[in-house]
């Protein structure tokens, strides 16, 4: 219980990791966009090198679709181009030169998205020396970021593909009230996490509720040691963060004003007066993030298991103006099922799992399908293990069929929206992927059968059209260097 | 997000449901007293038309009726047997084909004995006296089984799932010999712990390999040499005192293992798992391994010697070095090198996942019903109770369960469980919860 302990602590959104705007070079010699501008400071310094890989056009054929969006195809087709879905319908024909697969009496899903996982930064082995999940010096670390502790070498990403999870948001540990910047990556074995690093997507803002941080610093004689004090800590947080905001928007009032006033000088040029431009207020990283919060260019995803203290953090978060996006390991979200929808706030469940802790005592076995009944609602199956997330088509198979028994009928094609289109949603990456339509990256899982059975494997899983993982043709070598040439870790006769 | 279609099923009509599936066990469901339970008509059920997985030599009967008399079976046969007549008094269940399995395993778990783990006021599964290595005393005479509480909130919670036993395994504490544990039936009848333990399944449990060696002074070398001075206390060859590890009763607790005794050592590597059997057959112990992850690499000189093993089918991780091997196919391959196994999920709020392991045993090349039998017949075997439990045949125990379909499908669910013949009232604490929300929650 030791691991899964530290697992549970954890809790941050992916931050936007905008690229740097196309051609524009740091020689240009416009009137100084100063260093130091609030624009300059949001750009992302860990560019992902994230590149596809070019592939042949794929026409799956004769399968049963679940689309990611409601819909079921029985004998559909998915056709693959350019590592784009190009089609999704019955009857499609395959391009010159195309992979056709025959999928009849195989499923095919979009890739799945697990919007909690701790892969790379609390890695399997769990060793000491790679336990980076947690920075537990502070109850506010909103400076650090979860992509800085991945070890890209970890195989539980491996073992997460085979079990067809092609995207997944990796955050820091619930210890803190804020624990820092996550990072939402392609799970695509690479040297380097910038190569993991899905490009374009915001990051988020691991924050927690509840027993961890309390537990954490009330038993270093810190605050916060009770839920009062926690709230104390957001609420001073965003209240300093908000004072940062209004420095760098004075500042860049100030800069606008001077840069202005010197260009209309500049024409004239001899007064020998010039004021010096304004100084820019120094930057903190731990307040830049909170103020990126407050901006909306980062996404709050808070580690929150009871229901009132999710209303709480709802109150919280309009007193200062931000948007929770989703609540993670929601055990009580069936208490507040019709809150959480109408403000349109997903939630993060596991299927089962309860009685570790107090707050996790009210779990039931049909918290999801509770959840996903009201209009607007966006219930979603999260890991937050590195065994969970082997299995999350398992996971939903329980929570659909446990909504069934309790009278919510809930269809495989409504169901897998909860590990595809809903966290894409909460990802804020909806425009790519979580379903299979014209346009949408194709990242696609074919299963050997019906995805929500204990039977079902992965036959094949695409990540932007190319072939990431296949059964049939398993890598004769584990792609991670950890395994490689550990005793007996390659396949036996 | 997309809006759900309205929900018109009522709340009446999931009770109607409920009440279909059970409808003749709601009235003797209520009494939870063990005597009326043992020995009364009440507990005469036939159980008709069910697909019978006897998990014995008989295998699966696909139309056959069970009859349940005094919470022991009393007879397994074909249906449609002409003119068979129902006894006097027996509760009638028709189970339209609906599979019919033994209780299920919960596995080596702290139901009963760990209500909120994070909370160790309600947590009564391990001993630490918190002394240092160099005075440490081993407590083998620690019977963890004392602590039992069998109105333990997840008891119900765990026989809905079709649980009916575990084993109760006491956790680490501050020492190799964590001490005693055995089987515990789900009937939850208020009784003392000792005696709530099934016969013949006490057990001693020891922790070796990488989480344990901080308690052996840095080295799990030295786990067999503090073994070999305990064990020559017991045989009065050593050290008795101030210095020994044992005190009296710890020796005569330890001495009744050293005869013939089952000791189920935690140990994932592989040659950990040899040093234990080796150290096993010098000390005349009857191991058991629980954990095994690098078992699959030993399985010829296991199932030489006949040492069971408890394993996790899902545990395919490096979760440490002891685990670099592991593998999802460790079970098919110490099954098919003939290795009697039983699965533990390692979970104890979540010991329901037993089935779900069972199941990904099977897509990863167990034999079906092999892994059927490593979650009934198979553990009850390992812990003693193979005459007592863990198969539908004349003179077993009663425990049963109705599935409502694949019992190792995670979407199956039991539609009735008995345990020694008293149809359980299927109903806890979460139920309570589901439905209070549940019926806000079909207005939409």
């Amino acid at each position: 219980m030791s691991k899964l302990t530290l697992v549970l602590m954890s809790a941050a959104l992916t931050a936007c990791a905008t690229l740097p705007p196309a051609g524009q070079s740091s020689s240009t010699t416009a009137p100084a966009p100063a260093p130091h501008s609030a624009a300059s400071a949001s750009r992302d310094p860990f560019v992902s090198t994230y590149k596809t890989t070019p592939s042949p056009a794929t026409l799956i054929r004769g399968a049963t679709v679940l689309t990611g969006t409601g819909i079921r195809i029985d004998g559909g087709d998915v056709l693959i181009v350019n590592g784009h879905i190009e089609a999704v319908g019955k009857e499609l024909r395959a391009p010159e030169g195309a992979n056709v697969i025959d999928a009849a009496g195989r499923w095919v899903t979009p890739g799945i998205i697990d919007i909690h996982s701790h892969l790379g930064v609390y890695p399997s082995p769990g060793l000491k020396g790679l336990s980076d999940g947690n920075e537990l010096t502070n109850p506010v670390t909103s400076n650090v970021w979860a992509e800085h502790s991945i070890w890209p070498q970890d195989p539980g990403f491996e073992m997460a593909l085979e079990g067809g999870v092609t995207t997944l948001e990796i955050l820091p540990g619930s210890g803190n009230l804020i624990g820092g910047r996550s990072v939402v990556v392609k799970n695509v074995h690479a040297t380097t996490y910038q190569a993991m690093k899905f490009p374009g997507a915001q990051q988020g803002l691991k924050m927690a509720c509840g027993e961890n941080p309390k537990r954490v610093y009330g038993s270093k004689g810190q605050a916060p040691s009770t839920l009062m004090g926690n709230v104390a800590g957001y609420r001073q947080a965003f209240a300093d963060a908000q004072d940062y905001k209004r420095q760098w928007e004075k500042y860049d009032r100030d800069l606008a004003e001077y840069q202005k006033k010197n260009a209309k000088e500049g024409a004239g040029s001899d007064s020998g007066d010039k004021k010096a431009p304004p100084s820019p207020p120094k930057r903190d990283l731990k307040l830049k993030t909170l103020a990126d919060v407050l901006k909306g260019d980062i996404r709050v995803q808070m580690h929150c298991y009871r229901g009132d203290q999710m209303a709480t953090m709802l109150d919280v978060a309009d007193e200062f103006g931000f948007k929770i996006v989703a609540f993670h390991h929601a055990v009580e979200a069936y208490k507040v099922a019709d809150l959480l929808a109408s403000k349109g706030v997903c939630a993060a469940m596991w299927a089962d799992w309860w009685g570790f802790k107090v707050e996790a005592y009210d779990g039931i076995q049909e918290n999801i399908a509770i959840v996903d009944a009201p209009a607007g609602s966006c219930a979603m199956l999260h890991s937050d293990s590195e065994d969970g997330i082997q299995r999350l088509n398992q996971e939903a198979a329980k929570a659909m069929s446990r909504g069934a028994r309790a009278g919510l009928d809930i269809p495989p094609e409504r169901a897998i929206r909860w590990l595809t289109v809903n966290p894409a949603k909460a990802l804020g990456l909806d425009d790519r992927i979580g379903a299979l339509e014209a346009g949408k990256n194709a990242d696609v899982v074919i299963w050997n059968r019906n995805p929500f059975s204990v039977y079902a494997l992965a036959d094949e899983v695409f990540i932007d059209g190319t072939v990431a993982f296949d059964r049939a043709h398993p890598p004769r070598k584990p792609p991670s260097d950890f395994l490689l040439g550990q005793p007996n870790a390659e396949e036996l006769p | 997000m997309n809006a759900m279609k309205a929900q018109k099923i009522s709340f009446l009509t999931v009770v109607a449901l409920a009440g279909a599936i059970s409808a003749t066990s709601v009235a003797w469901a209520q009494n939870s007293d063990r005597n009326s339970a043992t020995a009364d008509a009440s507990s005469d059920v036939l159980i008709r038309g069910a697909k019978v997985y006897t998990v014995s030599g008989r295998g699966t009967l696909d139309n056959a009726d069970v009859l349940v008399h005094s919470g022991k079976i009393t007879a397994v046969v074909e249906s449609g047997a002409a003119g068979r007549q129902v006894p006097t008094g027996a509760k009638v269940v028709e189970a339209k084909g609906r599979p019919l399995t033994p209780g299920v395993f919960a596995g080596l778990t702290h139901i009963g004995i760990e209500e909120i783990s994070a909370e160790s006021s309600t947590v009564d599964a391990s001993i630490d006296f918190k002394s240092p290595t160099w005075d440490q005393k081993w407590r083998p005479e620690f019977d963890v089984t004392l602590a039992y509480n069998a109105r333990s909130t997840l008891v119900p919670v765990m026989r809905i799932e079709g649980l009916t036993w575990t084993v109760l395994a006491p956790g680490a504490g501050d020492s190799i010999i964590a001490g005693q544990g055995g089987a515990v039936a789900f009937d939850g009848m208020l009784e003392p712990g000792f005696r709530a333990v099934l016969d013949g399944s006490r057990s001693l449990f020891v922790k070796l390999g990488s989480e344990t060696e901080k308690f052996t002074g840095g080295s799990r070398a030295a786990a067999y040499m503090l073994l070999d001075q305990a064990i020559g206390e017991t045989r009065a060859s050593g050290l008795v005192g101030q210095d020994a590890l044992l005190h009296a009763a710890g020796r005569t607790a330890l001495g009744r293992y050293l005869s013939g005794g089952r000791v189920v050592f935690e140990v994932e590597r592989a040659t950990d798992i040899l040093d234990v059997l080796a150290f096993s057959e010098r000390n005349h112990i009857k191991p058991v391994i629980s954990g095994g992850s690098e078992g699959w690499l030993v399985a010829k000189e296991l199932a030489r010697a006949k040492v069971p093993v408890v394993l996790n089918a899902l545990q395919d991780l490096p979760s440490d070095f002891d685990r670099l091997s592991s593998r999802l196919d460790n079970a098919a391959r110490l099954q098919r090198a003939g290795v009697l196994i039983a699965f533990s999920s390692g979970e104890n709020h979540k010991a329901y996942a037993v089935r779900q392991l069972a199941g990904n045993a099977v897509a990863h090349g167990l034999p079906w019903d092999a892994a059927l039998a490593a979650i009934t017949a198979n553990p009850a075997e390992i812990f003693g109770l193979g005459a007592a439990r863990g198969r539908i045949e004349k003179g077993q125990a009663a425990d049963l369960v109705l599935w409502d379909g694949d019992p190792l499908e995670v979407t199956s669910a039991a539609d009735q469980v008995w345990i020694d013949g008293r149809a359980i009232e299927m109903r806890s604490r979460q139920t309570e919860l589901r439905d209070r929300y549940l019926r806000h929650a079909k207005v939409h």
